[in-house]
This record gives structure tokens, sequence and C-alpha cells, in this order.
């Protein structure tokens, strides 16, 4: 009850947020909502069930493109296509993972990685429909929910909250569940997991699947919230970020994600501002974070005491 | 109960059980007995199908478990306490209990019949099990197992580093299970130990079990410790 009213206090303060940032802040705090989503469906997957992929930009990136797509040149309705981002994101995630889940530790990534860059190779030669790497823009219309204008500040931040309000609380619920700790112990000890009567597999695959459905929601409403579509977000660079987030705020809590994206978010504008080796003072401050708290910074202050975070 | 012939298993091109057969009964304790490397572990690990068993068969109530997929044996009633424990060290004393729980279906009953048989875990249920004292965690490993409600039960050298009073709940708790009818396959190598609860030793050696006595025939000076044990 202690956790679930945190958790409560940190979304409340989350929505108080918009009524007091300046217009910059306030528009990087919804975009930090919707990675800190994507970050939270990998953190399903790897802080929960051990899963280190580096394709999820495959996820994200599919989730983005379906709903763009369909929205841009389907001629669909923006709030059915938006549905189509994270089933495209789960319909993925559970194709890669058929076949990547025969696999374990570096097989693993490297078969998630090459997965995310087949799909990223083919929205470049596909450029015909795709946009290519220039990526394609959303009209005005394509954007808009029924009376809800995502291209309106306030409107886009109210969406963000909403799904990312939803993600960690599904989050939170799942970890907390009993299907949360089966994927705990699969983590721990997948072979002990089995010999209790549990299929690893099939629990490797659901959270994958999970994993991949968040991703695509991430995805899909980032696309619709800023219009833009690119095939940038399916380069490795985005398999590799959420990986950092989480590292950063702590794998295996629920808002580690969100406290990594912020940071590392406002780390490299900082940095960018001040420097133009900003990758440099990145790094630094990521090999720090090694070295001091490799469980994260909510891992640490769960080491330090607050062992029931979730 | 179990039964296991002529099995052949081992690690990819490394034989390691040639032609076993082994017994166990409901209500019984047998020992299993034999120098390192001699098969004991990999005997358990064939009944749980964690190694590939080549030829051979092994039956629980006249079911075949070869072949089976390795998570549907402790679906048929079998229970495995590895050595190492091996606990999910970050979850609580509570979920690794309802990790074993939940697999066959069992509920608060079965759980409260463990917390009887273990009152120091009901003092522990919040506490994460990685904190646990040894002792504790073994109770934990054995308790977990038994929330399968386990008609067989193989116990990998359960009081390996344990103080003595641990010991001797353990083997408490052994024999409270033989008297509910459970069939005990224990690995163990102290030899008071396995007089003092076995029914029946069998002595393995070079991964087939060489001679099978009744508990009661063996005394702590009898030759066949010293033959296939080498105490």
């Amino acid at each position: 009850m202690r956790m679930l009213a945190l958790h409560l206090a940190v979304l409340a303060g989350v929505a108080a947020l918009q009524f007091v940032l300046p217009a910059y802040h306030h528009t990087n705090a919804a975009r930090i909502l919707v990675l800190a989503t994507y970050a939270i469906g990998f953190n399903i997957a790897f802080g929960y069930t051990g899963l280190l992929s580096l394709g999820h930009a495959l996820f994200f990136a599919g989730g983005m493109y379906a709903t763009g797509l369909l929205v841009d040149q389907g001629g669909w309705q923006p709030w059915a296509a938006l549905l189509a981002g994270p089933a495209a994101g789960g319909v993925l995630a559970a194709g890669v993972g058929l076949l990547a889940l025969r696999t374990a530790g570096p097989a693993f990534m490297i078969v998630t990685l090459m997965f995310a860059q087949a799909f990223h190779l083919a929205i470049l030669y596909w450029g015909r429909f795709t946009g290519g790497d220039e990526g394609f823009t959303l009209s005005g219309a394509a954007r808009r929910l029924g009376p809800f204008d995502l291209a309106d500040p306030a409107t886009r931040y109210g969406a963000a909250f909403l799904l990312f309000a939803a993600a960690m609380l599904g989050c939170l619920a799942l970890v907390r569940s009993r299907t949360g700790r089966v994927l705990i112990a699969v983590r721990e000890n997948e072979e002990r997991t089995r010999m209790l009567g549990y299929d690893p597999f099939r629990a490797k695959l659901l959270a994958l699947v999970l994993s991949g459905l968040l991703s695509g929601a991430a995805g899909a409403t980032y696309g619709l919230m800023f219009g833009y579509v690119g095939g940038s977000f399916a380069a490795i660079q985005y398999s590799i970020l959420p990986l950092i987030w989480v590292l950063l705020g702590g794998a295996g809590t629920v808002l580690g994600p969100l406290l990594g994206t912020a940071l590392l978010f406002y780390l490299i504008d900082w940095a960018s501002s001040v420097t133009t080796a900003s990758q440099f003072v990145v790094g630094a401050v990521l090999i720090l974070l090694v070295l001091f708290a490799p469980r994260g910074l909510l891992g640490l202050l769960r080491e330090r005491g607050l062992r029931s975070l979730p | 109960m179990l039964t296991l012939e002529g099995v052949d298993a081992g690690y990819g091109r490394v034989q390691v059980l040639r032609g076993l057969s082994f017994e166990a009964r409901a209500g019984e304790v047998t020992c299993v007995m034999g120098r390192n490397g001699a098969g004991k572990t990999t005997m358990l690990r064939a009944i749980m199908g964690q190694v590939a068993v080549t030829s051979g068969r092994i039956r629980l109530d006249g079911a075949a478990l070869e072949g089976l997929a390795p998570h549907r044996i402790p679906q048929l009633g079998i229970g495995h306490v590895p050595q190492g424990r091996r606990l999910f060290g970050p979850l609580t004393v509570a979920e690794n209990l309802e990790i074993g729980l939940m697999t066959r279906g069992r509920g608060s009953r079965t759980r409260e019949r463990v917390l009887e048989l273990f009152p120091r875990l009901r003092e522990r249920l919040d506490q994460a099990a990685s904190t646990l004292s040894g002792g504790e965690q073994q109770m934990l490993a054995i308790g977990r197992a038994l929330c399968l409600e386990p008609k067989l039960l193989l116990l990998d050298e359960p009081t390996e580093g344990l103080q003595p009073s641990m010991i001797a709940l353990i083997r408490d708790t052994v024999r409270r299970l033989r008297g509910m009818g459970v069939a005990v396959v224990l690995v163990e190598q102290r030899i008071e130990a396995v007089l003092d609860l076995a029914d029946r030793v069998a002595f393995v050696e070079t991964g087939r079990v060489a001679l099978t006595l009744p508990a009661a025939d063996l005394s702590p000076a009898a030759p066949q410790f010293a033959r296939y044990v080498g105490v």
C-alpha cells in the first residue's frame, strides 16, 4: 500500500509539473514521458526478465511506422492508427521472440540487433513509402484524436501523461502479480524456475511481447505527438538509449525508467549547451555511474534500505 | 513409485550414467551414496529431465518421464532440492513459496503445512531470500519444493554446510515426510545421517547402482562405505 501511494504521488507530481514548467521544458517533459514509457517496456524485458535485447528500436519504430503510415497513407482515423502502434510492436516482438528466444546471452543480443538492423535497412530501401532516412511529417488532421489536437502543448502533455501513467501502473501491477514473480524467477535462475514446473520460454515470450507492445505504443504516440516519423528512430541508437535509461535509473525498478530517461535527457541537453564534446561528458557520467551505482540510482536506494521498492 | 531401468545419460559426449537402475518407494527414504563424480547428482538431474537420457526408461507410477519437457516433470509431483539451494534471492520468503504453490494450483492450506514444518520461515515471510542464513535458506528451498505437494522428493546433500541444530531439523522433516507417504531420495555423504534416516541405501559407482541394501543391514563400520564412498 505504501509503495502504491509512493507511485501515485510521483504521478501526481508529474501531472502537476505541466502547470509550472516553462514552454521549453513543458515540451521536453512530454517527450521524456513518452520515452520513459518506452524505457518501461524495455525494463520489463531487461530489468525484470533478464532479456538484454539490442533490437528494441524495431518495436519502437515499428509502432511509430505502423501508426504513421496507416494515418498518412492508409487513410485510417488517427485513433485507429494509434491502436495499431502497440499491436505492431507486440506482433513484431512475438515474431522476433519465437526465433530469438531459442538463443541466450550474447547470441540473443546479436539476433535481436540483426532484426532491428534489417528493419532499419528495409525502411531505407523502401524509401518511396517510408520516406527513407528523412522520414515524413504528419499533417495537422492526422494528429487530431477526435476533439484532442496533439499539436496543442497542453493536450500533448496530457496524452503523454496518460500513456506514461497507464504504462507505469500496468508495470507496477505486473511485477506485483504472480506472473511478475515468475518473470523475476526466470531472471534469477531459469533452470530452477523450470524445475518448479514453469516453462521459461513462455514466460520470456510473454515478457518480450508486453515489452514490444509498450515500446510500440510509445513509438506510435511519439510520432503523432511530434508529427514526424523518421528512419533514425529505427537505428541502433534507439536500441541503446533505453538500455542506458534503465541502467541509469535502476533496472528492475518501476520508477527507474522515468528517472533515468529524465536524467540522461537533461544531461545531454546541458552538456551540449556548454561544450561541443558533450558526448565525452555524458560518457564520463555513465562511467561514474557504473563505478558507484552499478544497479542504477534507484537500485542503489533499494540496496541502502528501501528494500521493498518494486 | 519411481523406477529407472538401464538409464544412460550425460552431458554432450560425456556419458555419466551407464545403464543405471534404481527404485524409490512411497513412504521410504532411499539414500544414494557414492564417491564424487560417481553420478549421484546426474541421476537426480536425469529424473528431472535436466540431462539428456540417451537410453533406458524412467517411470513415475508407470508414466514415462524421459522425453517429457523438463517443466512438465515437477507438475507430476516431483520436488527437487538441488545442491546450493538456488533460491530467488530478491524475492521474499512468501514470494518464493508462492512460486512453488502456483505450479500445481495449491493454496493456503499447503502453505500453512509448510510453515508448520518450518516455523522459522513464518517469522521471515517478508524478508528477501538472499538475506536468510544458510540454514533458513535450506528450509526455504525444501519448503518451496514441498509447496508442489510432491509424492517424490529429491534432496541433494541438504545438510551440507549446516550447523547441527539445522541438520537435526531437516532430518526430522524428512522423517515426517516419510510418515506422510512421500518417497524421498536423499543424496548424502554422512554415514550417521544415512543410518539414521534411510530405509534403503543405494551405492553408486561409475554411473550405475552397484549395490542396494536395507539400511538395517549396515553399521557405521560396514565395508560397503569404504568400498563405495571411500570413508
